[in-house]
């Protein structure tokens, strides 16, 4: 959320007032009265159901994630992991993991990149002062966005079925010789997941590229225009490095999204063929609720997850920084 | 033709491509809905005529109306509590603004960066031990209080203009009417982007409900489809009418409300 955080960075302690007129009893520097310290605590009251409820189903279970990672046994019956890393140990050894993390990568290096850049293009197209219709244009592009994911991963998996409408159409039209059985072989399985990625998530970014493209300043494109800059060198030096923080922010949600991935994983190929389509997170499932749920490996698992989160935001961060 | 309106044919092109590839697939599940299983299977492309039965055998074989039920009310209690909650939390980080608040706003952030795998174990622990699996109670509170909920709101606030509070705090309002009465009522996009956001949210996951409903009795619509597929379910007619079924509530939402959506993301990335 890196584009709706940075206005707080710009309000960091010792910034500039912000520009909206500051109350008085803010701006003159005399200790609290009665009434402010009133205030302020008012303005505690308000957040704090939504601060604690944050804390609770977010941080706390965090941490106790981290406990039970460093625990064995099944069900219910733990005991502390001997040595305390064994799980993480197990990790490595894990060829099912190895598998799902490798694979759920290959969605996240292909489909990634693509939908961006189809996104990027379509708000641009979109953002055309000479587009006509364009109520029509973008509300179509973003409806797959209105649909569940369990119910587009099913009627993808009915359009790629054997018997499918896919091969029905591919082979009226000359490009395939007989039906393909796109959900059988891993290729062309893990491609008909990435097809439903993009067709499900590209509209999205695309909204957050349009809005962030309503709020350029326009004396800007009007300067690059003077300049003598054509379209696309207007886009790549003038209003690219304006899109940054939302580029970034569409970056690391989708990172973020991929890499939790469960419920086309699960719906579409349900892991299949051989496992080879189920990503990190389906598997972790399996390992928590399936057959002999086993809460100490799994959490181990959820900790391999996040840390690999937090590893690529950062990095988007820092590569996202240094273009400046 | 001028030059220049040559030039956009492509751009038309592209997007009518777009559109095309964007709506095909929902095109598809609603006209498969009132057709026949063996017409989905041979990739009929028409509408038929077979809607009323797909949805009697639909209703015949699965528990669709338990399944709507539960749906509503756990997609319904998520939105009202969610903006509740959100829109005061995010009101009380911008008007009562201090630097504790911006450290707090700045650690619950973080939250947002925490994949749900990681809390997931916990969470249904936690429920287990308090007699919650199954319970409403227990599906709906992982999902009210959002960080992002809270930006949204704290970004609007911003354009609220403080003198008006300070006029109505001269006019004896307490801080709860201000909030409720004066500026609640100017915040309608940012509640309908927040609604929608919560409500589509809620109505469409699959992951935290399958595992906290452990009783099939429980199940949301999301599970219920999940349920029909892995039930290997031949009647394709009445699969899609599902599918369809499911879908067609957040449709509806979204496309009353996509305006105030765009105009609450704006706001929200301003």
């Amino acid at each position: 959320m890196s584009a709706p955080t940075a206005p707080t960075e710009d309000r960091a302690p010792g910034a500039p007032p912000r520009g909206t007129k500051e109350s008085p009893g803010r701006s003159k520097r005399v200790p609290l009265s009665a009434i402010a310290r009133r205030r302020s605590l008012t303005g505690w009251t308000f957040l704090i159901p939504a601060a604690a409820l944050i804390v609770l189903v977010n941080f706390w279970p965090m941490i106790q994630a981290l406990f039970l990672s460093l625990q064995t046994g099944r069900g219910t019956r733990l005991s502390w992991a001997e040595p305390l890393w064994l799980n993480y140990q197990r990790l490595f050894e894990d060829e099912t993991f190895r598998l799902t993390m490798s694979t759920t990568f290959i969605y996240l290096i292909i489909q990634v990149p693509i939908m961006l850049i189809l996104a990027m293009v379509l708000a641009n197209l979109l953002n055309a002062p000479w587009l006509r219709f364009k109520g029509f244009w973008r509300t179509a592009i973003f409806l797959p966005c209105a649909v569940g994911l369990v119910s587009y991963a099913l009627v993808f998996r009915q359009i790629f079925a054997t018997d499918g409408l896919a091969n029905d159409l591919l082979t009226q039209f000359g490009i395939l010789d007989g039906p393909v059985n796109w959900l059988g072989q891993t290729g062309t399985a893990r491609m008909v997941i990435i097809l439903g990625l993009l067709w499900r998530w590209t509209g999205y970014n695309m909204i957050f590229f349009l809005a962030a493209l309503q709020n350029i300043d326009r004396s800007t494109l009007e300067a690059a225009r003077v300049d003598g800059a054509n379209g696309f060198k207007t886009f790549w030096y003038v209003t690219m490095p304006q899109l940054k923080p939302i580029i970034l922010l569409c970056a690391i949600l989708s990172t973020n999204g991929t890499l939790q991935m469960f419920d086309e994983s699960y719906n579409l190929t349900n892991g299949g063929p051989g496992n080879t389509t189920m990503t990190v997170s389906h598997y972790l499932y399996n390992v928590s609720f399936r057959n002999s749920p086993n809460f100490g490996y799994a959490a181990a698992i959820s900790y391999a997850i996040l840390i690999i989160v937090a590893i690529l935001a950062a990095i988007q961060l820092k590569v996202g920084d240094k273009r400046d | 033709m001028t030059r220049t309106q040559l030039r956009r044919i492509p751009a038309y092109l592209f997007l009518s491509f777009a559109v095309v590839l964007s709506v095909f697939p929902l095109y598809f599940m609603a006209v498969s809905a009132t057709n026949t299983s063996n017409e989905v299977v041979a990739s009929k492309l028409l509408p038929g005529s077979h809607l009323l039965e797909n949805f009697q055998t639909l209703v015949d074989s699965q528990p669709l109306f338990t399944a709507l039920y539960h749906s509503s009310v756990n997609a319904i209690a998520t939105t009202v509590l969610a903006l509740i909650l959100c829109s005061i939390a995010g009101y009380a980080f911008e008007i009562y603004h201090s630097r504790a608040k911006d450290t707090v706003m700045a650690i619950l952030l973080l939250a947002i960066m925490i994949p749900f795998a990681a809390t997931m174990i916990p969470l249904f622990r936690l429920f287990a031990q308090l007699g919650l699996v199954n319970s409403t109670f227990a599906v709906i509170v992982p999902l009210i209080a959002t960080p992002f909920l809270i930006l949204l709101f704290r970004q609007a606030s911003r354009s609220f203009p403080h003198e008006i509070i300070e006029a109505a705090r001269l006019d004896g309002l307490g801080e709860v009417s201000i909030f409720a009465r004066i500026y609640l009522p100017t915040m309608k996009p940012t509640l309908a982007a927040a609604g929608v956001i919560t409500f589509l949210f809620s109505w469409n996951n699959f992951l935290w409900p399958k595992v906290i409903l452990v009783d099939n009795a429980y199940q949301t619509l999301p599970m219920l489809l999940s349920n029909m597929r892995a039930g290997y379910v031949t009647d394709y007619g009445s699969l899609m009418l599902a599918v369809l079924i499911v879908s067609v509530p957040t449709m509806v939402v979204f496309l009353l409300l996509q305006r105030s959506f765009a105009e609450g993301v704006t706001g929200a990335i301003k």
